[in-house]
Formats: C-alpha cells, sequence, structure tokens
C-alpha cells in the first residue's frame, strides 16, 4: 500500500453510480475506459438498492446517476424512488436520447432532483457529428420539457477545439433554453479524450478568447443562470485539486460494480480495484487498498513531498500523472514545479501544430467496435 | 437585489434543505453542491415557508429563544440567501 492511513478517512459525500456503459452515442472525448467494451457486465437492481443504502448510511448525498446513458436501465425509475427514499439529492446525468415527456413526469414523481442534459453544440451538424448521433432537435425539446416540470435545469457542454469557437452561441442557447445552471467543461483529457487528444485540444488563444466571452456572460446573466466553468488545466500553472483529494470525498461505482475512487482510476495499475459484490462499501471506503492507495500525504514525492501547497492540490491528479509520466506517484505534469511539465507542454504544441497547419486528425469515436479493436 | 419586508419568503424550490444525520447538521443541496449550515441559519431557513415575512420570522425565532435584538443578524443572513438563490419571495 502506498499511503497508509491510520486515522478514519472522512466519509463519502458524492456517489456516481455508472448504471451501464451502454450509450446510443459516440463522444470521442467520453471519460468512460477505453476499453469498457470488456466489462460488459451491470449489476442487479438488488445490488443497486444495496451500494445506495450503505453509502447513504455513511453520508453520501449528492447521487449522479451516470453511465454510459443511464436510460437504457430498465429500473432507473425504481432506482430514483429507492434513493429519494434514502434522503439522497439525486441527478440523472444523460444525453437525453430516449427521454420522453412521460419519463420525465415519472422520474419527477418517483423524487428525481435534476436532469442535466448534455448538449454537443449549439448548431445541429456540429452536435450531430460529434454525438455520431442525430440527437440536436431532441436534446432542445428535452430540455424544453426539464424545465417544464420544473426541475432544476442544468446544461452541460463539452469544450473543445471543434466546438469552442461556438462559445457566444452557446451560451445564448442556454439562455434561450432557460437553463438555471449551465456547465461549460473544458474538455479533461483522460479516456477517449486522452486519445483523440491531438484532435480536441484548443490553442492557448482560444481558451483565452472563449474564457473571456464565458466570464462576461456569467455577470450578463447573474442572478438567473449560474454558470460553472470547468477550468482546462493544461493553460494552468498548478494542478486540480482532483477529486478533492483521493478517498476523501467521491466514490464512483461502475456498472460491474467495480469501485474506484475517481471515474478514470481504472486505468491505474496494480490498484485491485474492490467490487461492490464481494464487499460493504464501508469496508472498501475505510480498509480497501485501492481507497487508502493516495490518502493523505505519505506517498508523496518530491516536488510534492516538501512542497507547501499539498494540501491544496493533494499532488493533482493521479490519472494525469501516470498517462503523461507512465508514473502514478509523480506530480501532475500541470504544475509549474514538475519536472515532466514539458510532457504537457510538447502535447500543447502538437495539438497546436495541427490546428494550425489544417491537416485534422480523424477522430475516433466511442463505441464498442473501437473499444475492442484498441484493448 | 434585497429582501422586501412586505412579503413573505419562501423556500427556493430548485433547492433541499434537508437534516443530515451523518453530518449532525441540516445542508441546502442543489445541482453539484451542497452547502452545510450552522443552526441559527438552519432556524430562518426553516421559517422561509411562504407563510412568513421577515419580521414575522424574527419575532417567531426572538420568542423561540427568549431573546431580542436579532434583526439585524437575521436580515443580513436573508439577503445572503436571497442572492445566492435558497429563498424567493414572489
Amino acid at each position: 500500500m502506498a499511503g497508509s492511513n491510520k486515522t478514519n478517512p472522512t466519509p463519502p459525500r458524492w456517489l456516481l453510480a455508472e448504471l451501464s456503459y451502454k450509450c446510443p452515442l459516440q463522444c470521442p472525448y467520453c471519460s468512460n475506459p477505453l476499453d469498457y467494451a470488456k466489462y460488459p457486465d451491470e449489476l442487479s437492481t438488488e445490488d443497486w438498492k444495496r451500494v445506495l443504502s450503505e453509502a447513504r448510511k455513511m453520508g453520501a448525498v449528492q447521487l449522479g446517476f451516470s453511465g454510459g446513458e443511464p436510460l437504457t436501465r430498465q429500473d432507473l425509475v425504481e432506482l430514483v424512488r429507492y434513493a429519494r427514499e434514502l434522503g439522497y439529492y439525486s441527478n440523472l446525468i444523460t444525453s437525453g436520447y430516449g427521454l420522453t415527456e412521460e419519463k420525465i413526469v415519472e422520474l419527477k414523481q418517483a423524487g428525481l432532483d435534476h436532469i442535466q442534459v448534455s448538449i454537443q453544440a449549439s448548431s445541429q451538424e456540429l452536435n450531430d457529428h460529434i454525438a455520431g448521433t442525430a440527437t440536436y432537435q431532441h436534446k432542445q425539446q428535452v430540455a424544453r420539457l426539464v424545465k417544464k416540470h420544473g426541475y432544476p435545469m442544468v446544461l452541460c457542454v463539452v469544450i473543445h477545439r471543434e466546438n469552442i469557437h461556438q462559445m457566444p452561441e452557446i451560451l445564448q442557447m442556454a439562455e434561450n433554453l432557460g437553463a438555471d445552471y449551465l456547465e461549460l467543461a473544458n474538455t479533461q483529457y483522460y479516456g477517449w479524450a486522452h486519445l483523440n487528444r491531438d484532435a480536441l485540444l484548443p490553442t492557448k488563444e482560444q481558451f483565452e478568447e472563449a474564457e473571456k466571452i464565458a466570464q462576461a456572460y456569467k455577470e450578463k446573466v447573474a442572478g438567473k443562470m449560474r454558470i460553472y466553468y470547468v477550468v482546462p488545466d493544461f493553460y494552468e500553472d498548478r494542478p486540480k485539486a482532483c477529486m478533492n483529494g483521493w478517498g476523501t470525498t467521491f466514490l464512483t461505482i461502475a456498472p460491474d460494480g467495480t469501485a474506484l475512487p475517481c471515474h478514470s482510476a481504472r486505468e491505474l495499475p496494480g490498484l485491485d480495484c474492490p467490487n461492490v459484490k464481494d464487499y460493504s462499501i464501508s469496508e472498501i471506503w475505510n480498509d480497501s487498498k485501492t481507497f487508502n492507495f493516495f490518502r493523505g500525504t505519505e506517498w508523496m514525492r518530491e516536488p510534492c513531498k516538501s512542497c507547501d501547497e499539498k494540501h491544496k492540490d493533494f499532488g493533482g491528479c493521479r490519472c494525469q500523472a501516470f498517462l503523461f509520466n507512465g508514473d502514478m506517484y509523480s506530480t501532475d505534469p500541470v504544475c509549474g514545479k514538475s519536472p515532466d511539465r514539458y510532457r504537457i507542454d510538447a502535447a500543447i504544441a502538437s495539438a497546436r501544430e495541427l490546428a494550425l497547419s489544417g491537416t485534422e486528425k480523424p477522430l475516433v469515436f466511442r463505441n464498442s467496435k473501437n473499444s475492442k479493436q484498441l484493448c | 437585489m434585497t429582501i422586501n419586508p412586505d412579503l413573505s419568503i419562501q423556500f427556493s424550490p430548485l433547492h433541499r434543505l434537508q437534516w443530515e444525520e451523518a453530518q449532525q447538521k441540516y445542508v441546502i443541496l442543489y445541482p453539484e453542491g451542497m452547502v452545510e449550515l450552522n443552526q441559527s441559519s438552519a432556524e430562518i431557513l426553516k421559517l422561509c415557508d411562504g407563510a412568513h415575512k421577515p419580521a414575522q420570522i424574527v419575532k417567531a425565532l426572538e420568542s423561540k429563544f427568549e431573546t431580542s435584538g436579532l434583526s439585524n443578524d437575521i436580515h443580513n443572513f436573508l439577503n445572503i440567501a436571497l442572492q445566492n438563490g435558497w429563498i424567493k419571495q414572489d
């Protein structure tokens, strides 16, 4: 075990229930693992109920039903109702695909608190291209219906090089749809986004321009629409406080029951992630090797070890350290103090060269065929 | 945006106020977030039920805690709550 922690860990607060890896969309920045097709098993309704119940007892209160597309699960309404009875504040994170008005009403009656609809772009052509499926019109309709039935409406748009020029139109679209919250999520380069990084990473100038527009709009709609701007950490000098620290707050359960400290942790070697079919949530959270691996600061090496900011960012992201440096114990390469920062700069330069020369790499879409071919 | 003394106050339908047993405190839940409340904030928000005007909230709490002079503190908190969208007045 890399980081031992003798004191009791803080209890989980956020539970991400990835109900299924099945998804009708094929977004090339999907955060699911590249090899998701290897894990077709899904937990039973009873297993999910036990997970919800045990995590709630420990103190989890924010619950996201995610995937893949969570609407592919036939027992979604039943799970939502069960979650409400337990006192969760639950969120459906959906592409909107297959979401009818009838289902929106049924989920509301079951106690769902809010729905987060993703839209890929502000134009039909680009949305449908990125999603790999014709969904634009339906998504707009779903967003209106979510609002109509009294949910807080959260619109999520993942930002990357193909749509970053649409920032003004995306903001306008969100306002027109009456979004209560707009999440502008700059792509985080894990999973499929890591694979497609050269084609997705915007240039620094594009980032700065888009951020300026978004920040100005934030002031314009203050009090009406709240904008969450997820920062692009490649252009920062310090890493993000990933997951608010390993095993402190967030618990992800993958479709097959694998428990993860973050949804990307499956990519890390040697963690032996436990499965909820074998252990209780309490055993997994408090005692498992996986959840204790990077808890606290004992696992850190230099420059993190002696850094006065280590309690602020917890050394950054372990997955990013592994993907770039091949070493999950190393400092997140985004950090200006990291000897590996040049790797991020090289990635930026590589994407920039492609962007400026106009020779775009074709995107690898997230689907089972590509997953099986790649892994 | 400040509190109107003549209108009753409602808790926002887009947020949820809830007692958390594990944390032994009230929290406000909303998309992507949670605010932990101290006891006095929670007592004020529980009275934002659509039936109480600001002065009635002050009166009810001064009576409940057998004290006086809470008006300023309560109004300050109500204004913060309004700006955060936790409460509303129609």
